[in-house]
């Protein structure tokens, strides 16, 4: 465990330096990410001798959502103030996105002639 | 003869053991609560975790910032998460090369739509700059999400409050708003779920059907990358 561990957050040092470093539009976490499936890619093997951990991490992912949303706490006069706006805003943009993004799957798979798509 | 309580409430309030372990204690009560319910959508283990800690530190009257320098050591745990979302992306590999197109094309629609349609409904409304940053990545899974926040100029837990409600939200009416809409597609389905309500939305089409979740999966997991990228640009419009 410690040295898969240990794994990740090497990838996540070099991707904070090169997010960093490079002025990069993504964070650090992310850049890892990216890297690591490049990694994964090239030596097949690494993505076995992660797994384990990742899955152990991925299984609780939930559990490392609670800190930060605890703030809510120190939150409850904007969510007070501007319930509403936040609620049209969060309702209605989750509703038009689920639905341009299955409408776009759907329309590029029928013009590719995908017999799948319904 | 007994040590004051009062003096072993003070020294405990002070140090991170106490908030620690009541962080993870509460999110096992969550995770309990959500599995005795069926693991339906409305007993989600995180809004049940932050409400039983929101209680105890109104009840206790404790600051979040005290809270935090306990709960810190579970919120580091986002970064490395975040890196091993790798995985699930990297074994689906092989799916997502054979409909990489019609992905594409709902991850492009779906994210940009979940960032545009928020910030124009919430500037709509009049919300501050700091508001609109820490609503921009709200479709993306939280440690992304708070990363992007971070960057924007956003609030970090405020980022992570309206994540997690659009999680919600997303699981709860995605079934029916699919069928309404008429998208029978299971990748479809799937991978604007994903998009659009990342982790707490992959949960749900996984519990409907596998195609639907692998599909949600790769949402998610794209989502989180592309938001990284767009949501800056995007905010620029509001600002």
């Amino acid at each position: 465990m410690i040295p898969a561990l240990s794994l990740i957050l090497a990838f996540q040092l070099v991707g904070e330096v090169a997010s960093r470093g490079l002025s990069l539009p993504l964070p650090g976490p992310v850049t890892g990410l990216c890297l690591l499936v490049g990694c994964c890619l090239v030596w097949p093997g690494l993505a076995d001798r992660l797994r384990p951990v990742t899955q152990g991490l991925l299984a609780h992912l939930s559990l490392f959502f609670v800190p930060a949303g605890v703030g809510v706490v120190a939150h409850l006069p904007l969510l007070r103030d501007h319930g509403v706006a936040l609620a049209a805003a969060l309702a209605g943009s989750t509703l038009l996105s689920i639905a341009a993004g299955a409408w776009a799957f759907v329309l590029i798979a029928r013009r590719l002639g995908d017999r799948d798509a319904g | 003869m007994l040590a004051d309580p009062a003096l072993i409430w003070a020294y405990l309030t002070q140090g991170p053991l106490l908030w620690l372990t009541l962080t993870l204690i509460a999110y096992l009560i969550g995770d309990a609560m959500f599995r005795a319910a069926g693991r339906r959508s409305f007993a989600n283990p995180v809004l049940i975790a932050m409400i039983l800690l929101g209680l105890i530190l109104i009840a206790t009257d404790t600051s979040y910032a005290t809270y935090f320098e306990g709960a810190q050591f579970v919120h580091f745990m986002l970064g490395p998460a975040t890196v091993a979302l790798a995985m699930p992306l990297y074994d689906n590999l092989p799916r997502v090369r054979r409909a990489a197109l019609p992905i594409l094309a709902g991850l492009f629609a779906g994210s940009l739509v979940a960032i545009l349609s928020a910030l124009a409904i919430a500037w709509g409304f009049g919300l501050k700059p700091e508001v609109l940053a820490s609503l921009a990545p709200k479709s993306t899974t939280a440690p992304v999400a708070i990363g992007i926040a971070e960057r924007l100029g956003g609030q970090p837990t405020l980022t992570a409050v309206l994540v997690l409600l659009t999680g919600v939200f997303g699981a709860m009416v995605a079934t029916p708003w699919l069928n309404l809409i008429g998208v029978r597609d299971w990748r479809a389905r799937g991978l604007a779920v994903g998009t659009a309500a990342h982790g707490i939305g992959t949960a749900r089409a996984f519990q409907v059907d596998p195609t639907a979740g692998a599909f949600a999966g790769i949402g998610m997991g794209l989502n989180a990358v592309l938001t990284a990228i767009i949501a800056p640009l995007v905010l620029r419009l509001f600002l």
